[in-house]
Parts: structure tokens; sequence; C-alpha cells
């Protein structure tokens, strides 16, 4: 749910709807931005005094100094294991601690020798250790360039951008002779945003540089913006900004913060893949141009027939307000490499209990018990699978989170009960913000224990949202973690029990009343100011309750938890959705691109919300959404409380059982979207993902974003069109096949497909090589289908072989990092379908079984011969479809945890 | 794997099979002749025979589902559960053994290791008694609405009858007037003052029957139940009355007018009739009827009896003098030809936080309880119920707007029941309310109940 409070913007809002830009600054009105930007790339005022090099064995240290105001800087430069280089910069003696951002690296990163290879008064050469990799250091004035062969990867400060405000006093900076230094500029010393005002104590603090990208003309990521995959270039309006915002009714296609925040860009040629991670929690700015953005097609072509075509370059510059410049530069080469060198530092995906993938069910809000319990009905009675129910802000006593209203949920636990009996779940939310209120225990106990987040005065800071006067607790000390994870506990958590999860919202956080709808730079956490750590806030609100989760069942059972707002890291504590949008075609359109950015920085378990959250669907959309949604990570329906309900039964019979067969299709494929997370969870690889990253040599892939692979043997164009009656989908791979899921029509990779559609459609083709094992048999819940047999769906490549996994394990414990799972690698080759285990060291039951195999690209065999561990063989019987060439093998009938193999002849 | 499978299943089925009819398992009785023992098995949909063997093995062979009948193989099949002792039910076979019981007689969850207890017996006899209770309501309810109808019939003769006598008043009011006009007019001569005198005299004497007449009227408008008095609550339905007019006219101040009584005779209402003639405005001119008042009917729902065409007439007249029997044409709504009506009554339920009031064919609104402006819930519309039943539903339309959102609008959901109260209001979607409400004027007649109540509990 979420939005902000309706009384402010109602009045800005009434006639047009859309966001209110002039809620949320622009570069110009934020004083960082405007002066940082205001500078202009040439000769970089920055110089390395290489007599201060020190090389140890982990790590280069260097002084840089500032010719104009000779401030020194500290440069280290390290070489981390799997192709990472991390260059820090900072004061070299700050008038006092420059913030640096903690707990989202998973550990130290490791390091690797760094070797010196040459030195003169000019700079240094630097060996990356292997495949020819260096770093050049130049000295005056100070570049960075990171070399493989001739080829320059990527050069820092080559356009002279690295800005470094050192803290200062205010009243006794002295003054300097150079213009740029002397002048003290509005805004930095405080600043206001409408009315309110920002007492900047610290005075000017920001860091900047820039990054060339030679070869490059493809950058992605740096979520959360409601934009393209590919990222436009900025010269012509503001750049990408960084900023945790509750932005009410967002608009698209812009470059606006939203709830999240992940400082990562990848940048991709067909040669290679590299990216940046910036880490730095403070608001951020991102500005990007190139050099060949503004050429047409043409203009290309005339220049590479000319001869006079300058190199593609793409260059990019971070500005952030303040900490310090603490870079990861990922080398890659390949996309999987950058997700693996990403993973290293920040973590995979957090891995959810199956029934997470499956649908979910939500509104803001549902009454009452009895209102639960009728949708839940609803759901039986019109044979329509679902997992979780979810309960908004309206559930709780008066907003006081970790409540139940007394009147319309009296007994919260015998709800509860009555979903364990169906085998479903829910979630109810609980929101940052903590309601003023002396007669409300969470309240008393933070204030009593000082965990609240303070003033600028030194007082509790308090802002207003849904309960009215609200405080924040400081989720950045680890002891009010603690304690809020303690509140989880089933004895603290009155009403809770095993099958109810949680739901962070408002996380940014979100202030109603506070500057651009959230909470004040000059608010205190501790020693930092809130401006150096906004962006970590949801953050750190998702860990604390996902830590809740974990040891309120003694660490045995798999958190599950939903959060808006999101920094680098936050894929270790659950899922995100893409916030308070809207029931419109182009809000559909959108989920697609934003969760690719997501799934690229590492945050796979993304979703939008169902059907559009503001505003009500036109039924088509609905349809349409639905159909969209369950071929996305994150499956949950979701509407704001001004609008009509829109249970899936609500719209008709034919309607609904479009929807039905949509929500089926979800779970038929949920073994597949759990093998799917337990490999994300493995490598950090994207479940959702861009053609690109599988087809990284073909530049036709490059900027698709209506359409997505997952893993990387399905790929979905959904239908996004209002009135579509055909899309067009764009088939990768020259030497592919791809076989339509609904139909098994075969397709040749390296093609634009046109495929006509009906309100039933949804275009889904499985990769000609793959095995995708589903379960046909859909029940009620997820829970329910645990033990059903598997369906294996082996479509063939042009060399006839196929190759997939089967993953299996409890659902829902920690248990399978005790190796208490099953993975069989399945392949087929020479017409011999086998199973075999990859992890013998695993041990894990199951009941579930081998119920059918389709081999789609197949031919007539005379005979088919399955062979089980103890050597026992059995003719299998099987039906051929010749028109199609589908071979359906009826009943083999093993165990899917055991050896086996098919043997067509 | 396999032959544990069907060793389970054949033991499975030996079980039943012995206390029942010979069929396979989830087979309803009438489709046993199409799954014989030991013979082919053609598909019901035709599509294609297989052996018996496997019917029932776990494996999904026909596109109807209709091979597996008693396993969860198939995604259309459905699983029919005997319940004996209770009502037996199809049940979609995604439901076989998935650890939840669904049939009362446990025999959906064979071997998913699922306690399931046979319910059956309390089921059927809670329904039954269920069924025994609701047709007594029934019986009761369309009793009641018998009698009511009969009371309403009655209350239109009398105040029809009554309204005939303040016509006849009228009219010898009118008469005697004419003729002391006539008497005046003849005596031309007498002195001017004396003339005035014996004019104004008259005038007033006219005035005052005139008044008199008109107290009439309303108090029959006024009285909404025909009961011979007019109440508190007949008051508050006049909001123009508010002495204060502060916009809100408590009962408080509805017993003021009645000088301090909760309802009054119609001698008693000639001093409260003092208090309020200045602000009184009529019920006909307050809230003018519907340009076509029959357009919100169904055309086969008009009536043939008498009263309806009754209220035809009125209805089709509004300039049909000045005398109108407009409460008795408010209060009764004659619903097909079997007589449902409601009464003009206002219906009140409250819920923790607000007031809610229901008045039949006229609005919904809302009051906070603890103080705060009524808002309007939507204003009488149409029978939205489904063709077979177009008297469940009311819809109410055309509220107080809401905030980014529709009009408030509220469905009222009529049951049969032996008092005429509203149960429960809720918001299930915003601005979208709902009343559940029960009146005897929607029992049916109690034969036409369940026909089915007490058979097919047993095979």
């Amino acid at each position: 749910m979420a939005s902000v409070l309706l009384l402010w913007l109602a009045v800005c809002l009434s006639g047009t709807w859309a966001v209110d830009k002039g809620n949320f600054k622009t570069c110009d009105q934020s004083a960082f931005c405007k002066r940082q930007r205001a500078l202009k790339p040439g000769e970089s005022p920055y110089r390395a005094l290489l007599e201060t090099m020190e090389l140890t064995n982990t790590r280069l240290t260097l002084q840089l100094i500032n010719d104009n105001n000779k401030v020194r800087l500290l440069l280290e430069l390290y070489r981390l294991q799997g192709n990472i280089t991390r260059v820090k910069i900072n004061e070299l003696k700050p008038l006092k601690p420059r913030y640096e951002v903690p707990d989202v690296l998973i550990r130290e990163p490791p390091t690797e020798p760094l070797s010196l290879l040459s030195q003169d008064e000019n700079g240094v050469v630097l060996s990356l250790g292997a495949e020819s990799q260096r770093v050049i250091v130049s000295a005056r004035p100070f570049r960075l360039d990171i070399m493989e062969g001739r080829d320059v990867l990527m050069s820092l400060n080559s356009r002279g951008l690295l800005a470094f405000e050192h803290l200062r006093m205010r009243s006794f900076e002295p003054l300097r002779s150079k213009e740029e230094e002397e002048k003290v500029e509005d805004g930095m010393w405080e600043e206001s945003f409408k009315s309110h005002a920002d007492s900047k104590p610290s005075g000017p603090s920001a860091v900047s540089l820039d990054f060339s990208l030679p070869g490059v003309e493809h950058v992605y990521g740096i979520p959360e913006h409601a934009d393209t995959l590919r990222l436009k270039t900025t010269d012509n309006g503001d750049p990408y900004r960084l900023y945790n915002l509750d932005v009410f009714q967002y608009e698209l296609y812009n470059p606006m913060a939203l709830y999240g925040a992940v400082p990562v860009m990848l940048a991709h040629n067909a040669q290679r893949t590299t990216g940046i991670f910036w880490l730095n929690a403070a608001e951020t700015w991102v500005d990007i141009s190139s050099n060949t953005a503004g050429k047409t097609v043409f203009g290309k072509m005339l220049d590479y027939v000319q001869g006079s075509s300058e190199t593609p370059q793409t260059d990019v510059r971070w500005i952030s307000e303040s900490g310090i410049i603490d870079v990861f530069i990922m080398l890659g080469p390949t996309p999987k490499d950058i997700f693996s060198q990403y993973a290293s530092l920040t973590g995979t995906q957090s891995f959810p209990p199956l029934s997470a993938l499956a649908y979910h069910q939500c509104r803001w809000n549902y009454n009452d018990q009895k209102d639960v319990q009728e949708v839940d009905a609803g759901f039986d009675e019109h044979d329509i699978p679902y997992d979780f129910i979810w309960l908004d802000i309206e559930h709780t006593d008066g907003k006081r989170y970790f409540t139940w209203d007394p009147h319309k949920f009296a007994s919260p636990k015998e709800m509860l009960q009555g979903l364990v009996e169906k085998k479903r779940k829910m979630v109810a939310i609980v929101d940052p913000h903590i309601k003023v209120d002396s007669n409300y225990k969470i309240h008393n106990e933070i204030r009593s224990k000082g965990f609240y987040i303070k003033n600028k005065d030194g007082g509790d800071y308090e802002g207003w949202c849904w309960p009215g006067s609200a405080g924040y607790p400081d989720f950045t000390r680890a002891d009010m973690r603690a304690w809020w994870a303690s509140m989880f506990a089933y004895d603290q958590y009155e009403g809770s029990m095993e099958n109810l999860y949680t739901w962070n919202d408002m996380n940014e956080p979100s202030v109603f009343n506070g500057p651009e709808v959230t909470m004040h730079k000059d608010a205190m956490h501790g020693a930092w100011e809130h401006r150096d750590v906004h962006n970590l806030y949801g953050f750190y609100v998702q860990m604390a309750t996902a830590e809740g989760l974990i040891q309120r069942s003694g660490g045995v059972e798999r958190p599950f938890v939903l959060t808006r707002a999101f920094f680098a890291g936050s894929q270790r504590y659950g899922a995100v959705w893409t916030g308070d949008n809207a029931a419109e075609w182009d809000h559909l359109k959108i989920s697609i691109p934003m969760c690719l950015s997501l799934g690229l920085v590492g945050i796979s378990f993304c979703g939008a919300d169902v059907g559009g959250f503001f505003k009500s669907p036109s039924t088509e959309l609905l349809v349409r959404w639905y159909q969209t949604g369950a071929y996305q990570p994150f499956f949950r329906a979701h509407a704001h409380l001004d609008t009509p309900r829109r249970e899936p039964w609500l719209f008709g019979p034919e309607n609904t059982a479009l929807i039905r067969e949509a929500v089926r299709q979800r779970y038929t494929l949920l073994p597949y979207w759990y093998q799917q997370f337990y490999q994300a969870h493995q490598t950090g690889e994207p479940i959702m993902r861009p053609l690109w990253v599988e087809y990284p040599q073909d530049p036709a892939t490059f900027a698709i974003d209506d359409e997505f692979l997952i893993g990387r043997d399905l790929l979905v164009h959904p239908v996004t069109e209002e009135g579509a009656r055909g899309v067009t989908a764009y088939l990768p791979g020259k030497d592919e096949l791809w076989f339509d899921v609904h139909t098994f029509q075969k397709h040749n990779g390296a093609q634009n497909l046109y495929i006509p559609v009906t309100m039933s459609s949804i275009p889904v083709f499985q990769r000609g090589g793959s095995i995708i094992p589903r379960k046909l048999r859909v029940r009620r819940s997820s829970t329910c289908m645990e033990h059903d047999p598997y369906t294996l769906y082996v479509a063939l490549n042009p060399q006839r072989t196929a190759e997939g996994e089967l993953y299996i394990d409890d659902g829902h414990t920690f248990n399978y990092e005790k190796k208490e799972f099953i993975l069989r690698k399945l392949s087929f080759t020479k017409n011999i379908l086998s199973s075999v285990n990859m992890a013998p060291d695993a041990q894990f039951s199951t009941r579930s079984w081998i119920e059918r195999i389709i081999i789609l690209g197949a031919s007539k065999p005379s005979k088919v011969t399955l062979k089980t561990a103890g050597g026992q063989e059995s003719q299998v019987e099987f039906e051929f479809d010749a028109s199609m060439s589908v071979l359906t093998l009826r009943k083999p009938g093993m165990n899917a945890g055991v050896d086996w193999s098919v043997t067509l002849q | 794997m396999m032959s544990y499978q069907y060793l389970l299943l054949l033991l499975l089925s030996l079980g039943v099979s012995a206390v029942e009819v010979q069929r396979p398992r989830g087979v309803p009785l009438s489709k046993r002749q199409f799954y014989e023992e030991g013979k082919p098995f053609t598909c019901l949909d035709g599509s294609r025979t297989i052996p018996f063997d496997r019917v029932n093995d776990d494996y999904c062979d026909c596109e109807d589902g209709s091979d597996e009948p008693g396993t969860a193989a198939c995604p259309n099949g459905s699983f029919h559960c005997t319940n004996a002792g209770f009502r037996p039910a199809f049940i979609p076979s995604s439901r076989i053994n998935d650890g939840i019981c669904d049939c009362c007689d446990t025999t959906d969850e064979y071997n998913s290791g699922a306690a399931c207890q046979n319910t059956c017996r309390e089921l059927g006899s809670k329904e039954r008694e269920i069924m025994k209770e609701m047709a007594e309501i029934a019986k009761e309810g369309f009793l009641l609405k018998q009698q009511l109808i009969q009371e309403a019939k009655s209350g239109l003769e009398e105040k029809k009858a009554k309204l005939a006598e303040v016509q006849v008043s009228k009219k010898d009011l009118e008469d005697k007037l004419e003729a002391l006009r006539t008497v005046k007019e003849t005596a031309e001569q007498p002195e001017k003052e004396a003339k005035e005198r014996h004019l104004k005299a008259w005038e007033a004497a006219i005035r005052l029957e005139k008044d008199k007449a008109k107290m009439a009227e309303v108090f029959l408008e006024l009285d909404d139940d025909a009961d011979g008095f007019v109440s508190v609550a007949d008051l508050l339905t006049h909001s123009e009355l508010d002495p204060d007019s502060d916009g809100s006219f408590t009962e408080a101040e509805a017993q003021g007018l009645l000088g301090g009584v909760d309802k009054v005779d119609t001698a008693a209402f000639e001093s409260v009739w003092n208090n309020i003639k200045e602000k009184y405005v009529s019920e006909e001119t307050r809230e003018p009827v519907p340009e076509n008042d029959s357009e919100q009917y169904p055309e086969e729902d008009i009536p043939e009896e008498e009263e309806d065409d009754d209220e035809e007439d009125e209805d089709e007249d509004p300039d049909d003098g000045d005398y109108k029997v407009s409460p008795v044409r408010i209060s009764i709504r004659f619903m097909k030809d079997d007589h449902e009506f409601l009464f003009k009554t206002k219906f009140i339920c409250l819920s923790f936080r607000y007031i809610y009031r229901l008045c039949p064919f006229n609005r919904v609104s809302q009051k906070p309880k603890y103080g705060g402006s009524e808002t309007n819930l939507g204003s009488w519309g149409k029978w939205t119920g489904p063709e077979d039943n177009v008297y469940s539903l009311m819809k109410y339309e055309h509220g107080t707007g809401c905030w980014q959102g529709p009009n408030r609008s509220t469905t009222v959901k009529l049951t049969c029941g032996k008092e005429t109260v509203v149960l429960s209001t809720s918001e299930p979607s915003r601005c979208e309310y709902l009343m559940e409400f029960t009146t005897p004027a929607v029992c049916q007649e109690p034969q036409s109940l369940y026909p089915d109540a007490h058979d097919h509990t047993e095979l």
C-alpha cells in the first residue's frame, strides 16, 4: 500500500493525475548538485604526489593534492579477488571523520597482491595480475587508467571532474586566490527547500568523480528509476538521482529518484561488460553522456565510411553529498562475471520459502477477519490458487504496528489458524514509523532505550506519517536492530504465528511533513547526520525485520520480508516491489525494465503491483497484468484503498478463467522458479534477466526491455499493449531453437517473430537445449503441491541435446545449508535422457516422482527403455505427435531424487 | 514405485468398495455405468478408449479428466464424495490427497496422511437443524408478511376514508364560504365598518377551518406508520422543522416540538401544528417523485390488483388537487403480484464507529457516533438482484463523492427474517457499502423452500 498523505497533496493534485514534481528537488535545487555540476570537464586541479606512494602486498596508497587549495587527499587502491579494483579517496586529514558505509559489504573484501611494473616522474604502472591488466596512475593531472593489453577499459578523472569538498570551519576558512574556491556559495552552510531548512552543520562535503568508458554505448542499472532498461544520457536534463523517496504517483520515463537506490552501473558492449559500484549512502546524482548519443545510425555509418569515426564512448559522473569516494570497479569481462563479482561484495539474493514465489493476494485493505475469510473462500470457490493474503495498515490498532485492530481483527490467531488449515499464509505490514503514544509499548520502549533518531537539537525526531505524530527508530544502530528483531518473537508480537510474515513499507523513510516527504538531513543518527546514511535506512529496516523472523523460529525457518526502500545488499533480506504504481498500460510496461534493472544489481526478487496500485484497471489491463506478473519473480496483486474491489472473480466468468489460467501457469512453473532462486542464491545472477545477459555479443538485444528471460531457458514477451492483436518478439541466438510453451511450435533464433495474440495469449518460449521441470497438478496452494510428481519438458536444440537441473528441498527451512537437498543434473544426449546427482554430499528424500516426460523436437522412437539405479529395466509407453514432433513418455514413474536414464531407440 | 502405487490403490479400492456399490473411486452413482470393470474405458468426451486398468492409475489419459475420477492426476477432473449422512458433493480433483479434508466422509484424503474425521453426521444434523430453523423463519416470516399486507391495506383504506372526509369538509367549507359571499353580496348596504368587521370575522373563521384541514392533512402525511400518532421519529424526517436550523435536527429537539412527549394524537397535534406550520414543507414538494416512478420496476411487475392501480393513479396525477395521500403512497411499495412490500421506516444499525441509517426507497446515510455530520451513502436507485431474484438486492446510488473515488453507493441485501432489521453494515470497497437487511417482506411461500432438503442424504 502506502503513498503519501492524501491531505498534503490533494490540493496540488486536483485536476491532473501525476507526480507533483515541485515536491522533489531538481539538481539545481540541491545545492551540492548544482555546485558540482557547474564544474566543467577540463584540467583537474589534482596532482598525485608520487613521493608519498606506499605499496604493500595488498594496497597502494598515495596522496593527492588540490593545487588550488593545497588540501591533500589520500588515495587507496586495492586489487580484490575476482577481478575487482577498489579505489578509495578520502581527505588525508579531515576535520572530523567522514562517513564510510558499513554493513553493506558482506565482509572486508579479500585482496590480491599488486605489483609495480614501472615508475617514473609522470606516474606508475601497476599490474592487476592476469590478462595483462594494468592500472596506470598519472601524476599531473591525477588520473587512473585501467588497461587490458592496449585497450583502455575505464579511466577515472580523465575529464578532471574529481572534486572533494573538504570539511572546514565556517568562519575561519582562509580565502584562496582562485575564484572558484574563494566564494562561499549559497547553500554551502544552509539551504532550504520549500518551507524546510537544512542547517548543514558540517558545511559543504560533496564528493564527485568521473569515469570514461571507451567503446561503450550501453549502460544499465542504478535503480530505482521508472525508466527504460538502457540508461539515457542526461546532458539535456537532470542527472539520474539516487535518494530514497516516497514519490506520490510517480511519473514514468524520467530520472527522478524513487523508493530505493543501488549505486551500481553496468557498462556493456559486444566484447566486455564492466561495472561501477559507488559505495555511498548519501544523496547521489549520476550524469551520463555519450559521444554517439546525438548521432543517427546514418551519421554513425558516415563516420565509419569516412574512417573518421572516433571510438564510441560513454562518460559518467557520480556526485554524492557527503561521505567518501569508495568505488569498486568490476572488470567482468562477461555479464556473469560481473554478477559474481558484485555478489562477492554484497552477497546474493536470499533464498525465499517456496510459497513466497507463488501468488500473493493483497489489498489496502482487507477490512476484517470475515473479509479475509471470504476472500480466502472466494479463491477456493473459483478454483484459483493463492498462497499469501496480505493485510495493509488498517489491520493495526490505530497504525500501531505489532498490534491488531480490536474490533476488526479481534482474534488474529483464529484467522491465521484458518489459513494454516488451507496451507496458506499471511503477511501483515510493519512500518518503521512509530506512533508517539505513551500507551503504546513499542514507542515507550524505543523512547526509554533512546533508540529514536534525534533531531538537530537533540530531542527525539518526530514527523507525520500514518499514525499522526511518529518517531523513527534508529535502525543504523545494531542494538536497535537487535531489539527490533526480538519484537517478532511469538510472545512479543501478540497474535502472530508461524504463517505470518512481514512487509516493511514507508522505509525511505517516508515523513509526510518532511522535506521531499522524507527526513530532515540534519536529523542525527548518533554522531552521523541523516544526510550521510539516508539511502541505508530502508536496507537496515528490512535487515532487522528479516533477522526477527529468523530468530522467532530459532534460526530454522527462512524469512519472507517485502520492502519498498532498498540499497546495495538489500537482496540478502527479501523481496522488493516497485512501489505505488498506477493502473495504466504504461505502468504495466515499465514493470519490465524496472525489475530488469534491479535484477542486474543483485535484487532478483522483484515485482510490481499487479493491476496497478492507484486507480482502477480496465478488465483487459487487469488480465494482461496478471499474465505479465505470473512471469515476474514477485507476483502480488495490490490495490489502493479508494479503488473498487478487484479480486480475480469480479469481472465475469470469462475473465476469471483468464486470470485463473495465468495463475495456474505460474504454479506449474514453481519448480523452475524455485530452482532459479536457488541458483541466484548461489551465484548472484539475476532471475529475470535482459536478453543481452545471455546473448552479450548480439547488439540487437542490448536495448530490449519489452521481453525478458527467466533464467536462461524461458523467454517471455508479455502482451502490454491495449487491444493488441499481436506482438513481435525477438528470439535471440542464431543457432538457437525456441519452442512455444503452449503450442510446442518450433521457431529459429535470431529473428523477429510476429505472434498473433488473443486475450488468453502469454507468449512464452522454451530454449532448445533446455530441460524444465513443472508440476502440472495445480492445487490451491504451493504447499499442497509439495509431494506432487514432475513433468519434464525436454526441448532439443539442433544438436539434439538438452540439459537442465532439478532442485528439491523442504521448501521453507535453512536445512539446505546443512546439505539437505536434492540437486540433479538432467541431460539429454545421444537419445538418452539421464538424471545424475550433482550434489553427492547432500541428503534429502522426496515423495515426488516423474509422471511424464515431454520431448520437443523429437523423432519417433521404436522403443523407450527406463533404467533405474538397481539396473532394472522397463519399457515406457509413449505417444508421438508427428505434426509437432512431440514425444510424450507416459508415466515412467521413477522417484525424482534417484539416478535413472531413459533410452530412446 | 509403480507397483507400490498400484498395490496401494488396489488395496484401498478394495477396502472402500466393500461397503459401497462397486465403482471406481470418485465416480458418482449416476455415472457408474460408464466405468465397467474389466472393459475398456472410453473417456466421457469420447476422445479415446483406454484399458480399464488405466482408470484411476494416477496418470491423466483423457482430455476431460474422466479416467482419473479418484486421483489428482487430471488438472480438470472432479471427485465425487458420497458424504453419507450429509449432502454428496463434487470437488476439483486437485483437492484429492492435498492434506486438507474437503469431503466430510474423508474419502478425498485416502493417501495424504491427513487425519480427517468423518463429520457428515454432525454436518447433516446441523444442516437439518438450520434448514428447520430457516423453514420456521420463512413460515413465520411469510405469515407476518401477509399480516403486514393486510394492515397496510386497511391503513390505506382508512387513510383514503379520512382523506375523503377531509375533502368533504373542505368542500363544505368552500360551499359555506360561497354562501356567505352570496349573503354578503346581497346585503349590499350595511355600514362599511360593520361590513368589514363581519367579513374579517368570517375570513378568520375560514382561515381557521382551512388551517385545520391542512393540519389534518399534514398529520396524515407525518404519521408514516399510520398508527394514529405523530412520533419523534416521524418528525425527524422533516429536517426543515429543526428549531435552531443548525443542520442537526435531534430527537430532543423533535420531542420539544411535540411538547415534551414521544408522540401525539390528532388532538394534541393541534398545538404542535402551531409550532411547525410556518416551517413545514410537504413531502410532496420536498422530494419530488421521480419523473416516472413505475419506470423503476420491470414491466411484468406492475401489479393488476386494485391497490396498485390506485397507486399508479396517484403517481401519475401529481397535480390532482392539493390533496395527496402521499404518506400512504410512499409507505407501501407493492412489488410483484405476490405483494412483497416494505415499510417506509428508518432502520438503524450501529457499528463501533458509525451509525448507519437506512430509509428504504429513500436513502442510506452514515453518521459518526461521536459527533460529526451525516454523509449520504446513496439515494434509492433500483433493484439489482439476479434475474431470478431481482428483489434480493437494492442499490442506493449517487451519495456524497469520495476523494479520488466514486460517489458513495450502498447495496442492501435482503433476506427473509421474522423481524425487519438491519443486521450489519460494511464497506467492502472504499465508498461502496453493503447492508444486510432481514425482513418478512421477502419471505417466500415456505413450501417452495428447499425441496431437496431431505433427499440425497443417503445412497
